[in-house]
């Protein structure tokens, strides 16, 4: 006997394909057409909602302010070696001049000091007050140049001097009235060659003043800079006696002058500002912030810092964040066990009274759940005050002094006590729901066995209602190491978490790194906790209201 | 409920001792309010246990003995402190009449168990108390605010004129403060601006992602799901700090357009959440039929698969509402003064110049949510007699 697939061959569809391979087809266009009702969703959050986050984990390595602030003395000074004790050399005073010098024109070097002032306290000065004094240093050179001869004086000679003849034609013709575009800064093919220190800083110069400044590059005298590099370009003896552009002749004066100029010693000068620059361990921190990407932020956020011979705890004076992480930890768990407690008998007692009365009360816990955040906050911090409610209360029942009001807010308790109400609703949702698919029977069924109430309790009833302790204390905790208005209105400083510490990082010190670094810390603890609800409870179970 | 077990009248060896027991805490609170808690104790104790004596053995009415308790307790309250510790003595009168004549009649066995002992009715009825006190506590913050609100005084407690309940000790000054100021008014109206808004947003691309994962095959549902909720389990303080460094790098940051985007991707999850779970009742068979009798996806998707969601959808759209309209910590650093909503201006009030129109706020607040909360519980037990899950 044949089977009948022997006789047709693979079944067919109506339209004549196999069956399998049309079934393949449409399954595969279910499988698309879901994907892509759910795509627009999913777009709109991982840009409005995980890009920002990814942001925030890339703000916590990233550190480019340095290397950019400071791009000459980084990359010399990636050569030195802080441990022989010696201060960099020469041309690392030198490139520090001139990264300092365009850093304060361009209003830069306070930031940088802000930056590495995190790492190292004092730089912060350091940087403003070097800022003040280089133009000092540069002015050495600009008024022997300018004593020399009136053509360094001048704004016009320099640019005809250092621009092309196009350019200096187009900006002849530019009306700075007008709303044309300057025309942009083009150097002198020969004098790049002569001249290339001169002809770097000139650019520099030129740029900020036409584009950042956006002033008229004709009417403006070159920074002290530009002189410094002159003699430094000079000093070399370049040949210029091919050179027949402008200001020929009185470059060959000013090279012939400078072997008698006053020097400056840049190592001695930067000394003179501030001894600190001849402190190794200033150049070791710009040394070893230097890099694009630093750990540095999270070593920060857990009280260690960077050192010549990595990571190091800071003293014990300055260790704040453990200590604020433990705190956060200790209290939520607090918070938890407090609403395991508050929350487990009145899950009870909604699962095994009659559906009617249940629901009534069910209304007094879902209140609270739906009220504003603020407003409860607000009730708590009128009830707790040193003259609120509760202390009223007290004291009207001759329970307390009155002058021995508790203080039950700005502290601790007040965090402890305002949380636990607001998050009690969220233990006693899922322990309500676990429990009412606990049969009363069981109980009865223990006792009838002989146990005592107690023993049956603990071991019948407790048992099955453990999922529901799990789900309601997993929720509470990831609520509650994450809570910032709370603690910041009823916390005052010792019921404060590390998210109050995270908001002043990034609306008051300013030190955004850092806050990116403690959020991340923060981010990690909350997904491992989610993670681990996903496997206890699945995400998909997850109740609102009842 | 139907009572569980016959009662009967208990000895007076029992009920006396238990009421003056009672009557020696009452007298313990109200003794230590006037300067001698001993003299409380006792007095309470014999006061109560004679009352007990006199009601049961001797008038043996229990409704005017009742009265009379309420009416007795209240005079004497008035005659010490006036119109409130009337109110409070007529509540402890109420309460002892009470008490006193459930134990006598036995009532207090009449809902447990016969077969369960008297330690066992007793923990029984503790329990109870102890709910309460915890019910109590949750609620006491909403109800406490709400007098408060009403405060002649610009003070966060209550004055001697409100517990005399003194006319002049009350006033909608607060009220008035709130619809006259024009900061709240601002700030009232960016809240308005802004959650439906963000509430729309939500609620479209959630439906349509809700209608998607709850195809029979969705590749990666799993991974997709923990997306989609993860703005509701990332502590809002991480969401707000990678939203601003992110907002300000794209020229969001301090716009209407910003906070609308950020508050919509908070409330999505609850779309989700709401929507897929009255999905799971769904009967995809209702959309194979439309499909067999002609209609397209789109006149399925709105004239069968819409109505019967819609509960799921409002509800989840109330949540994504309540979310925005509440939401202070992303606001705070997604936004700038000009987007200054309700919740946040209550923030700076709370944190700065602390002024009780915060409890007027406060108020509508609670009356606002209560009405959402009488919607949403409508909605659910509409949508669950729809799809059949519960009788009622």
């Amino acid at each position: 006997m044949r089977d009948t697939t022997d006789q047709t061959g693979p079944m067919m569809a109506a339209d004549g394909t196999p069956l399998k391979t049309s079934l393949n087809r449409a399954l595969r266009r279910q499988k698309l057409r879901a994907l892509a009702l759910i795509a627009p969703l999913l777009i709109f959050i991982l840009v409005t909602f995980i890009a920002p986050i990814a942001d925030m984990l890339f703000r916590s390595v990233e550190n480019q302010i340095v290397s950019d602030t400071l791009p000459r003395t980084t990359t010399l000074l990636a050569d030195w070696e802080g441990d022989s004790g010696e201060i960099p050399s020469p041309e690392v005073f030198k490139a520090l001049y001139t990264d300092i010098f365009v850093a304060q024109e361009r209003k830069l070097h306070t930031r940088l000091g802000s930056r590495l002032n995190y790492e190292l306290t004092g730089v912060s000065s350091l940087f403003r007050k070097s800022g003040r004094r280089v133009e000092d240093m540069g002015e050495v050179y600009q008024d022997q140049f300018e004593d020399l001869n009136d053509f360094w004086k001048d704004s016009e000679t320099w640019n005809a001097l250092m621009g092309s003849d196009d350019w200096l034609a187009e900006q002849a013709a530019w009306d700075d009235k007008s709303d044309a575009r300057q025309p942009a800064f083009e150097p002198r093919e020969e004098i790049i060659n002569l001249l290339p220190q001169t002809a770097e800083t000139f650019e520099i110069f030129a740029d900020f003043v036409q584009n950042e400044d956006e002033d008229n590059l004709a009417k403006e005298d070159p920074w002290a800079l530009v002189y410094s590099a002159l003699y430094d370009d000079l000093i070399q003896e370049p040949d210029i006696s091919g050179y027949g552009g402008p200001g020929s002749a009185e470059l060959l004066e000013a090279m012939a002058a400078v072997r008698t100029f006053e020097t400056v010693d840049y190592t001695a000068a930067f000394q003179d500002i501030d001894k600190d620059w001849h402190d190794i361990e200033v150049w070791q921190t710009i040394q070893t912030y230097s890099p694009d990407f630093t750990s540095g932020y999270f070593l920060n956020a857990v009280d260690m810092k960077k050192s010549p011979d990595g990571p190091e705890m800071r003293p014990e004076n300055e260790q704040i964040y453990i200590k604020l992480f433990i705190r956060t930890l200790f209290m939520s768990l607090v918070i938890t066990g407090s609403c395991i407690l508050l929350g487990y008998p009145v899950a009870w007692l909604l699962a095994n009274l009659p559906a009617r009365t249940a629901n009534l009360l069910m209304i007094l816990v879902l209140l609270p759940f739906w009220t504003s955040l603020l407003v409860r906050t607000s009730a708590w911090k009128v009830m707790l005050q040193q003259q609120g409610v509760v202390n009223d209360t007290l004291v009207w029942l001759g329970i307390v002094a009155d002058g021995g009001r508790l203080a039950l807010i700005n502290n601790q308790t007040g965090t402890i006590i305002a949380m636990t109400h607001i998050l009690l609703p969220f233990m006693i949702l899922p322990l309500y729901s676990v429990m009412k698919t606990i049969p009363p029977s069981y109980l009865r069924a223990a006792k009838s066995l002989g146990a005592t109430n107690w023993t049956a309790f603990w071991r019948v009833y407790f048992p099955q209602s453990v999922p529901g302790i799990g789900a309601g204390s997993i929720l509470v905790f990831i609520l509650a190491i994450g809570y910032y208005i709370t603690p910041e209105l009823v916390g005052g400083t010792t019921g404060t978490f590390i998210s109050n510490r995270i908001a002043y990082h990034i609306s008051s010190s300013l030190n955004w790194g850092l806050a990116a670094a403690l959020g991340a810390i923060l981010l990690a603890l909350v997904l491992a906790l989610y993670w681990a609800y996903d496997k206890i409870v699945g995400i998909d179970n997850v109740k609102l209201g009842g | 409920m139907a009572a569980l077990t016959p009662v009967s009248r208990t000895p007076i060896s029992f009920y006396l001792p238990v009421v003056a027991l009672a009557g020696a805490i009452a007298g313990l609170l109200v003794g230590t309010a006037q300067g001698s808690p001993l003299l409380g104790i006792l007095g309470g104790a014999i006061l109560m246990a004679g009352l007990a004596f006199l009601t049961t053995q001797i008038v043996k009415a229990e409704t005017p003995s009742r009265w009379g308790m309420v009416v007795l307790l209240g005079g004497a309250g008035f005659l010490i402190g006036g119109l409130a510790a009337a109110l409070i003595g007529a509540a402890f009168g109420a309460f002892f009449g009470w008490f006193t004549f459930w134990l006598f009649e036995g009532r207090y066995r009449a809902y447990v168990p016969p077969y369960l002992t008297p330690g066992q009715v007793l923990w029984h009825h503790s329990f109870r108390v102890i709910c309460g006190a915890i019910l109590v506590f949750l609620i006491t913050p909403i109800l406490v605010v709400m007098p408060l609100s009403f405060n002649a005084q610009d003070f966060f407690t209550f004055t001697p004129e409100m517990l005399r309940f003194d006319p002049a000790g009350y006033s909608l000054k607060h009220y008035e403060d709130f619809f006259t100021n024009l900061d709240w008014q601002g700030a009232l109206a960016n809240s308005v601006k802004i959650a439906p808004a963000a509430t729309l947003l939500s609620v479209a691309f959630g439906t349509l992602a809700a209608i998607g994962l709850s195809q029979a095959h969705v590749p990666f549902r799993r991974a997709i799901m923990a997306i989609l909720i993860s703005p509701m389990i990332v502590p809002l303080i991480i969401s707000a700090a990678g939203m601003y460094f992110f907002y300000s790098r794209i020229g969001l940051q301090g716009t209407y357009l910003g906070v609308v985007l950020a508050h919509a991707a908070l409330g999505i999850p609850f779309v989700i959440i709401t929507v897929t779970a009255t999905l799971v009742g769904f009967d995809n068979s209702l959309t194979r039929a439309a499909a067999n009798m002609g209609a397209g996806p789109v006149t399925t998707f709105f004239r069968v698969q819409m109505p019967l969601i819609l509960p799921g959808v409002i509800s989840g759209g109330l949540f994504a509402f309540i979310t925005s309209f509440d939401e202070v910590v992303v606001v705070l650093f997604v936004g700038s003064a000009g987007q200054k909503t309700l919740p946040w201006q209550m923030f700076t009030g709370l944190r700065e110049q602390i002024s009780p129109t915060i409890l007027a706020v406060a108020t509508i607040l609670v009356i606002l949510s209560i009405a959402l909360l009488t919607v949403v519980e409508m909605l659910r037990r509409r949508s669950e007699r729809l799809r059949g899950m519960s009788p009622g």
